[in-house]
């Protein structure tokens, strides 16, 4: 299980997570859902440690985050999947080797690791593609091959930054089936961060909306789409006013 | 005034400390050496072997320029041998490192800078931290060890070369022949002037990578960002072997 607990975090005087807190229960997969600049990535970041907050902590397996050594936190991470918003594929590397450098610092023999590939890859429909540098791929492609990154690794957790952002709407779809397909497989827990609402309602079981830095509302998606908080309504809704 | 005073002491002290930091975490990922020692040959090439050419073609002309105006200076006064002790003395004590250090410091510090920024404002630095790899083993300790190992390598290549020049520039101008070049060459000889100039080598390949690498890591926004790191790196290395050049000056010699 994940938890926020009480997460604060400012960057140069300016407060962005002002006490969010939000459970996250095993093999569940929560949408965060918010304004763009909400902080939305930022509280992803502190699950797996690459920010530190400023006060609150974040709960994984009953660990406090903030409170892990280095050993601690790289033997924390390797249970975890993060995809990133533009997917950070290692761009001297073929895809191949974006794959399996995850899967070489687990230990894993050469036969492993080009079993989990070709799996991987399977997966996200990106079969025969492992020799081809991400310059060679498009945008939606890279953002599959950033989930099989992840999902390569047989992960308890992945996170999701974004995942369909910047895409056209047929290969927004294919990256939500293949988020539905991931769980459904490999029956991972999962933290979604969008504001795609096409995306929240097709991968989500519970949506959280993040404003003004805590949780404003979380439930399942027909809770958010009955909605009657205003704020909520509006963003859900896409309305100026 | 004093309040700007102020500010710029607590950056001052900031800095120092980010600095000792940023040391303090390379030797903990000293216990990597599988992550780190096979990235560090691949570096080696790409930091020692690839600078070769530009070294070399820096410390020739050098060794040229070195003969030609001891002549010019020596005319009528000194002896014409002392060409060779001039020659072997500047190259190995001083410009041997401290040229081709400064322009490493373009070619190895900027390229680094660079690199490390790119990776940094595309997030690549954060995919490789969730794929449990620390980015001082991986990214930092390789460059680092490569730039120290290799510095004196090529700089040791450059003093010869330098000296190789200016002994042929002798023969062919300055109508001086090889045993009054190697006369003069032996002169003053010591053996110190060799490891003085390539220890002086290894601490600016030292410099130039962690410089590199620091300020690399740290860049902020985007093409912008990774624009003033590549010129913050290649200025702050030349400013620091400058000042490390006089530092063991003043401690060694």
């Amino acid at each position: 299980m994940i938890e926020f607990q009480d997460l604060h975090k400012a960057f140069d005087g300016k407060q962005v997570l002002q006490g969010l807190s939000l459970k996250v229960r095993d093999g569940e997969t929560v949408v965060i859902i918010g304004y763009s600049g909400t902080g939305k990535s930022v509280a992803l970041k502190h699950i797996v440690g690459l920010l530190h907050p400023d006060a609150g902590d974040v709960i994984v397996d009953g660990q406090a985050v903030s409170t892990l050594d280095r050993d601690g936190l790289t033997e924390l991470r390797q249970g975890i999947g993060y995809v990133f918003q533009f997917a950070a594929l290692f761009d001297s590397m073929t895809v191949s080797e974006n794959l399996a450098l995850g899967l070489r610092r687990r230990g894993l023999g050469e036969d492993e690791i080009d079993e989990r590939i070709r799996e991987a890859l399977a997966l996200v429909d990106l079969s025969g593609t492992g020799d081809q540098l991400p310059a060679e791929l498009s945008g939606g492609m890279r953002k599959r091959v950033g989930i099989a990154r992840a999902i390569a690794l047989r992960p308890r957790y992945i996170l999701y930054d974004e995942p369909t952002t910047g895409l056209d709407p047929v290969t927004s779809a294919v990256i939500d089936r293949l988020m539905v397909r991931t769980r459904e497989h490999l029956g991972v827990t999962g933290v979604v961060v969008t504001h795609d609402m096409r995306s929240a309602y097709t991968v989500g079981d519970r949506i959280a909306m993040l404003y003004e830095g805590r949780i404003r509302q979380v439930g399942s998606v027909a809770e958010i789409q009955e909605t009657e908080d205003a704020v909520v309504r509006q963003f859900i809704e896409g309305r100026a006013e | 005034m004093i309040e700007a005073i102020g500010r710029r002491s607590i950056a001052a002290i900031e800095a120092v400390g980010r600095v000792g930091h940023f040391i303090g975490d390379m030797v903990r990922a000293l216990v990597d050496i599988r992550v780190w020692a096979p990235l560090a040959i691949v570096q080696m090439r790409r930091i020692g072997v690839d600078s070769i050419p530009v070294t070399l073609f820096i410390a020739a002309f050098t060794g040229v320029v070195l003969a030609l105006q001891a002549s010019y200076t020596f005319t009528g006064a000194v002896p014409l041998y002392f060409v060779g002790t001039l020659v072997g003395k500047t190259m190995m004590l001083e410009l041997g490192p401290v040229i081709c250090g400064l322009a490493l410091a373009g070619r190895v510090g900027a390229s680094m800078a660079a690199e490390l920024g790119t990776m940094r404002v595309t997030e690549q630095v954060d995919a490789l931290e969730t794929l449990a790899y620390d980015p001082q083993s991986y990214l930092v300790l390789p460059r680092v060890i490569a730039g120290t190992v290799m510095f004196p390598m090529i700089i040791a290549f450059a003093m010869a070369t330098g000296i190789v020049t200016g002994w042929l520039t002798s023969l062919a101008l300055l109508d001086l022949s090889t045993p009054d070049f190697l006369k003069g060459l032996k002169l003053f000889y010591q053996f110190k002037d060799v490891w003085f100039g390539l220890f002086k080598s290894a601490t600016f390949g030292f410099t130039i990578t962690a410089v590199g690498c620091v300020v690399g890591l740290a860049t902020l926004g985007g093409a912008e960002g990774v624009g003033k790191s590549t010129t913050r790196a290649v200025v702050y290395s030349a400013v620091l072997i400058l000042l490390l050049d006089a530092f063991w000056a003043v401690v060694l010699l």
